[in-house]
């Protein structure tokens, strides 16, 4: 078991780049994968509260934080982003040969790049708001073999043990493991901070590493559409509804309504 | 027949709704067989065998209830590996998901989330970005794990001999690394629970604050609905976070949904859009919500709503 003193504690956030949550998704028609070219390209929503958190867990307990993120040439922004906010260097897995990759193809990229770095903690977003599996903080802790801590929405850390509140239909569970651990959060864990232009300045010297699969020692044919252990056969946009009764209030405004439930056999 | 494995959602051997609606859809696939991770086996049993289980798998060791999600992967990876199912059918949860994506890496199996039906081969739908696709999806290796929404299918009647089977599994340390030291309850209510309701009745920015949320409220219980709120409710503090319907908050597919002053902006509309029947109250003619409307009213909520709620309790009598 690790002690975690203040000049080693070794941070790693995974972020993804996702397309604007106000943007209007689509499948691309050759492959059926996300189209991630034709739409505004942001910071996954709740990546940002995962690096507030780890920056939080850096101004308690020092050390480092080191953002690692999968995406296309454009996920370097994103990872830019995470420097602008705070975090210490960077690691993009980028190869065309993970386009079309599945969660356990992403989980088994992102293990690789962050095995052999030391990490006491690594923390990813609970969920991605384009493909929103919620299954790839699992996945990267049953491939690391470390204790998973997800669905967070409280984090401390007390030298080599970590403590968390996981949240759950009922309220919550005290969850509690000896780093290192992996740990999800949700977006009611913190308020993330805005990069500052001073961070936006310093995030262009700070180091970006980029992997590919022979860096991260990965066989081309484990990862990738072609690799991908399930298959989308068909996608279509949903019909579109066939429009219904509006009418405006006069006084039995309710009354109609409980007239069509009525009709709808719903009372 | 190949057998079909259903981890059984529950509080204590009280099934939940969901677990009966995938025993149906296990039927199609295979020859259903519930598995009961937790105690209360002996209240849950005749329930699963009504709603189709042939088997059903009981493992109720303590430390399978006392580390989060690794533990019941670990046992659900012991009966892929001795019954060769056709298929795993996990509720979605979050921790449904999470013990899915687990097993998934364990078995080197494909994994399919949030399946609003599945086929008797196995295909299951889809339906991504808010509703605005539906894909048709399927496993190309290894036993297919598949997680399917509250509402996906009508739990059938279909007895079977829900033969009890005790097993267990040696759990690995790494399962056992992280553990629940305190489960908290937080009230919630006597409503049914949002994810998984036939009727959800929500508020949004036009209820104006907490306290008009008690007309939503009301709707709901004539209705004995669950409460919804859009995220500028919540956010405004005018009613808890965990109600939130919305992209960055829960997905609900009822059969009905009523939605009063909410506009319906495409975080709104990802997390309902799916529903059957949609009726919509609001002042603003305009509102973008509407569109989705089976049957909306323009007009003040606070008369609209309290109207209906009277007509409602009237005619159930």
């Amino acid at each position: 078991m690790r002690e975690v003193d203040n000049t080693t504690m070794k941070i790693v956030v995974c972020v993804k780049q996702v397309p604007d949550s106000w943007a209007e998704k689509s499948l691309q028609p050759a492959d059926n994968t996300l189209d991630r070219g034709s739409v505004d390209a942001v910071m996954n929503e709740i990546d940002e509260y995962a690096i507030e958190e780890a920056l939080r867990l850096q101004e308690a307990h020092g050390g480092e934080v080191v953002v690692v993120s999968m995406g296309p040439d454009q996920a370097k922004d994103t990872v830019r982003k995470a420097l602008a906010m705070g975090a210490d260097s960077g690691v993009h897995i980028l190869d065309d040969g993970l386009h079309g990759s599945d969660a356990a193809a992403t989980s088994l990229a992102l293990a690789a790049a962050i095995k052999g770095r030391d990490a006491d903690l690594v923390i990813l977003g609970c969920e991605s708001t384009d493909a929103r599996m919620s299954v790839v903080p699992a996945m990267v802790a049953e491939r690391l073999g470390l204790p998973q801590l997800t669905f967070c929405n409280s984090v401390t850390v007390d030298g080599s043990t970590i403590t968390t509140n996981r949240v759950t239909e009922y309220g919550y569970d005290v969850v509690e493991a000896s780093l290192p651990a992996v740990v999800s959060v949700v977006e009611k864990i913190n308020e993330p901070r805005y990069p500052s232009f001073k961070g936006i300045m310093a995030a262009k010297k700070k180091p970006v590493e980029t992997l590919d699969l022979a860096g991260l020692g990965i066989a081309a044919g484990d990862v990738g559409l072609a690799a991908a252990w399930s298959v989308v056969e068909e996608a279509a946009a949903r019909p579109p509804k066939a429009k219904g009764t509006i009418v405006t209030d006069e006084g039995a405004g309710g009354v109609a309504i409980a007239d069509f439930l009525s009709a709808q056999k719903f009372i | 027949m190949a057998e079909v494995l259903v981890l059984v959602d529950h509080v204590d051997g009280n099934v939940k709704k969901v677990t009966y609606e995938l025993l149906a859809l296990a039927k199609r696939i295979g020859e259903p067989s519930a598995v009961f991770i937790g105690s209360g086996a002996d209240a849950a049993i005749p329930g699963l065998a009504e709603h189709g289980a042939a088997t059903v798998y009981v493992a109720d060791a303590a430390d399978l209830s006392a580390h989060p999600v690794a533990p019941k992967a670990e046992l659900l990876a012991k009966l892929v590996a001795e019954k060769s199912p056709a298929a795993v059918l996990v509720p979605s949860s979050a921790e449904g998901k999470e013990v899915a994506a687990r097993l998934a890496i364990k078995t080197n199996s494909g994994i399919i989330t949030d399946a609003v039906d599945v086929a008797a081969d196995g295909t299951a739908t889809q339906s991504v970005f808010g509703g605005a696709t539906v894909v048709k999806s399927r496993v190309a290796v290894g036993t297919p794990i598949i997680t399917v929404r509250p509402n996906a299918a009508a739990p059938e009647v279909s007895p079977a001999a829900g033969a009890r089977v005790e097993v267990s599994v040696e759990l690995s340390d790494t399962a056992k690394s992280a553990r629940i030291t305190e489960r908290v309850e937080q009230a919630k209510g006597g409503r049914p629970d949002l994810a998984e309701a036939a009727v959800v009745v929500s508020g949004g920015r036009g209820v104006g604050g907490e306290e008009g949320f008690g007309v939503i409220e009301a709707l709901a219980d004539a209705l004995d609905g669950a409460v919804g709120a859009s995220r500028a409710a919540t956010d405004a503090g005018w009613y808890p976070h965990q109600f939130q319907v919305g992209q960055t908050g829960k997905t609900v597919a009822p059969q009905l949904y009523i939605a009063n002053g909410i506009s319906g902006a495409i975080q709104h509309r990802a997390g309902m859009q799916t529903s059957k029947t949609v009726i919509v109250v609001n002042k603003d003619p305009e509102a973008p919500i509407f569109e989705l409307a089976d049957f909306g009213v323009v007009g003040d909520l606070f008369a609209v709503v309290p109207q209906l709620t009277e007509e409602v309790g009237k005619r159930k009598g």
